[in-house]
């Protein structure tokens, strides 16, 4: 047990010299990177930086031009039922006629079920998920009828129900109430301990510090990944942002807070000539 | 009720509700248009069907339309994911290019063709009851009647089959295939279904109007329907309701059937959206 343990702590997901593009136009330069398991890990960069691009090539929802990826060292194909993606929640229609159950449901679709009726035990897991998220009491509800807030909450619980070891989530946050963070943050978390690995891509720099435990700093090229104290520095931060003072500004503002270890000198000076510029 | 107009009704409201199945799929999947490229597709399929084969036989007919939908689906896909156009465009060019091609052959073989373009645009629910069929004194009738029968049995098993794989597809495609569900199996099985019924609503009602009967019920169902087997149902009765409310309609204008069956359809989802629109100002 321990040395399947101890696997799964390995690398679980690593990108190979990957470049895709979109509409001729290249999002992605060259990104390799190997991710260990058992943690949050957070994909973040400026808009437009290929984030989403990244987890499509990931679950082969692309072509890429060049490169190629592994899951638990292997191809996506052979390790599906242990991977669970959740695209961006706006990319569905939500006046789709469904119940959120039916929509849960969904994450316990395999090709080789598509024609029966789920199981009792898939049942078993679509009201454990739904509860986790705190969805039970609206699994009748058509999802037209949800707030923004319990639409994310639904889209998780579809990827609970798929009992995956590795989640992979395109921007959970966004458009959401405090209480549906709080409650995604906690299942998340939840994940983590259970020795699960959870990617997300994020675009928020303000919490990524927070959150993530780990992080993979994109724009188009790689700038960084790892523990997130090693990614998370001044240099880096300005080479994936750019000239965008005013995000550095708050950044250097947000890194003084959270009491991250100034390794070098000079660094308030050169933070204050940020702000200078900025205004 | 004459056994003419039984028959005809029957006709309209078994490719009304075949329409009407396959229909709602495309409306939730953001394809109306797609049945339309498809109806206009299927000609060419149809007409070289007719110059093998030489006579008005429906099984070649039926091969031919499909072989030249799935045709359509094939170029469209290969425009839009190889040569990398974008969607509107692919469908756009390929069915407009094998709409013409089937317009060049009906004219360029008008003599051995018995099929002409005015049935071709607008079709001919009226003849319906002229073309018997006889199965060795078991079963005399209308040939379209056995003909949109057995479609009609084949469009709902396939439904009923296909059910979960249609729900999953149409509401997140991209879920789908990160579930190992091949896609694009199940989108061309749609899409051959599709050009099935087409076909036949195409002797009926001609290809102008059939994406009139696959997506007009389908449409008003969606906005009275939270449930996606309701809105199938609701919309198999629509369909079934403009076919016989367009009979009469016809009979009544002494004007065109097919015309009539779309018109009533029309203002089924017209009163509908008036309803919603009252509603909602009230609420």
């Amino acid at each position: 047990m321990k040395s399947e343990n101890q696997l799964d702590k390995d690398t679980v997901l690593e990108v190979h010299n990957l470049s895709a593009s979109y509409n001729r136009k290249p999002v992605l330069w060259d990104i390799d990177f190997r991710l260990k398991g058992g943690q949050l890990i957070g994909i973040v960069g400026p808009n437009g930086s290929g984030k989403t691009t990244l987890l499509r090539n990931i679950m082969g929802l692309m072509e890429a031009d060049s490169g190629y990826v592994r899951l638990f060292g292997q191809d996506l194909n052979k390790v599906r039922q242990r991977v669970s993606y959740v695209p961006q929640r706006e990319s569905v229609d939500w006046n789709f006629p469904v119940s959120v159950r039916e929509v849960v449901e969904m994450g316990r679709y395999r090709p080789s079920n598509l024609m029966r009726r789920l199981q009792s035990s898939d049942q078993d897991l679509v009201d454990l998920a739904l509860e986790k998220v705190g969805m039970l009491e609206y699994a009748t509800r058509q999802i037209s009828q949800l707030s923004g807030g319990q639409q994310q909450r639904v889209f998780l619980a579809r990827s609970l129900a798929q009992n995956a070891d590795l989640y992979l989530m395109d921007e959970p946050f966004v458009g959401v109430d405090a209480a549906t963070e709080d409650a995604i943050l906690r299942v998340l978390s939840e994940l983590r301990d259970a020795g699960k690995t959870v990617v997300i891509v994020h675009h928020d720099l303000q919490t990524a510090y927070q959150y993530f435990d780990a992080m993979v700093l994109l724009n188009t090229r790689l700038v960084a990944y790892g523990a997130k104290d090693d990614v998370f520095t001044r240099e880096n931060l300005q080479e994936a942002y750019g000239g965008r003072l005013t995000v550095l500004s708050k950044l250097s503002e947000l890194i003084a807070r959270s009491e991250f270890p100034v390794r070098e000198k000079g660094f308030k000076e050169k933070s204050g000539e940020g702000d200078a510029a900025g205004k | 009720m004459s056994i003419e107009a039984f028959y005809i009704i029957l006709t309209g409201a078994l490719v009304a509700a075949s329409s009407a199945l396959l229909g709602s799929f495309l409306v939730l999947r953001r394809m109306a248009m797609l049945g339309d490229a498809i109806s206009h597709a299927v000609l060419p399929g149809i007409v070289i069907a007719f110059l093998i084969s030489g006579h008005r036989e429906s099984l070649s007919l039926l091969i031919g339309a499909a072989a030249s939908g799935l045709l359509a689906t094939f170029l469209i896909e290969l425009l839009h994911r190889k040569a990398r156009l974008q969607e509107d465009a692919s469908i756009g060019i390929s069915f407009t290019w094998l709409f013409a091609i089937g317009v060049l052959l009906i004219s360029a073989y008008t003599g051995q063709v018995d099929l002409d373009q005015e049935c071709v645009l607008y079709g001919e629910i009226a003849y319906v009851p002229l073309d018997q069929i006889s199965f060795g004194g078991l079963w005399t009738g209308p040939r379209p009647v056995l003909i949109s029968a057995t479609l009609f049995v084949l469009t709902l098993a396939y439904i009923i089959i296909s059910f979960k794989g249609l729900k999953l597809l149409s509401f997140n495609e991209d879920h789908a295939k990160s579930l190992g569900i091949r896609t694009q199996v199940w989108h061309f099985s749609f899409m051959a279904m599709v050009s099935l019924v087409t076909v036949l609503a195409f002797e009926i009602v001609g290809a102008i109007l059939i994406v009139a009967l696959l997506v007009v019920p389908a449409a008003t169902a969606f906005l009275w329907t939270r449930s996606l087997v309701p809105m199938l149902i609701l919309a198999v009765a629509l369909g079934i309701a403009a076919s016989a409310g367009g009979y009469y309609l016809a009979l009544g204008l002494n004007g065109s059937i097919a015309g009539a069956m779309v018109s009533v359809a029309g203002i089924f989802l017209a009163i509908t959206v008036l309803l919603k629109v009252l509603v909602r100002k009230k609420a």
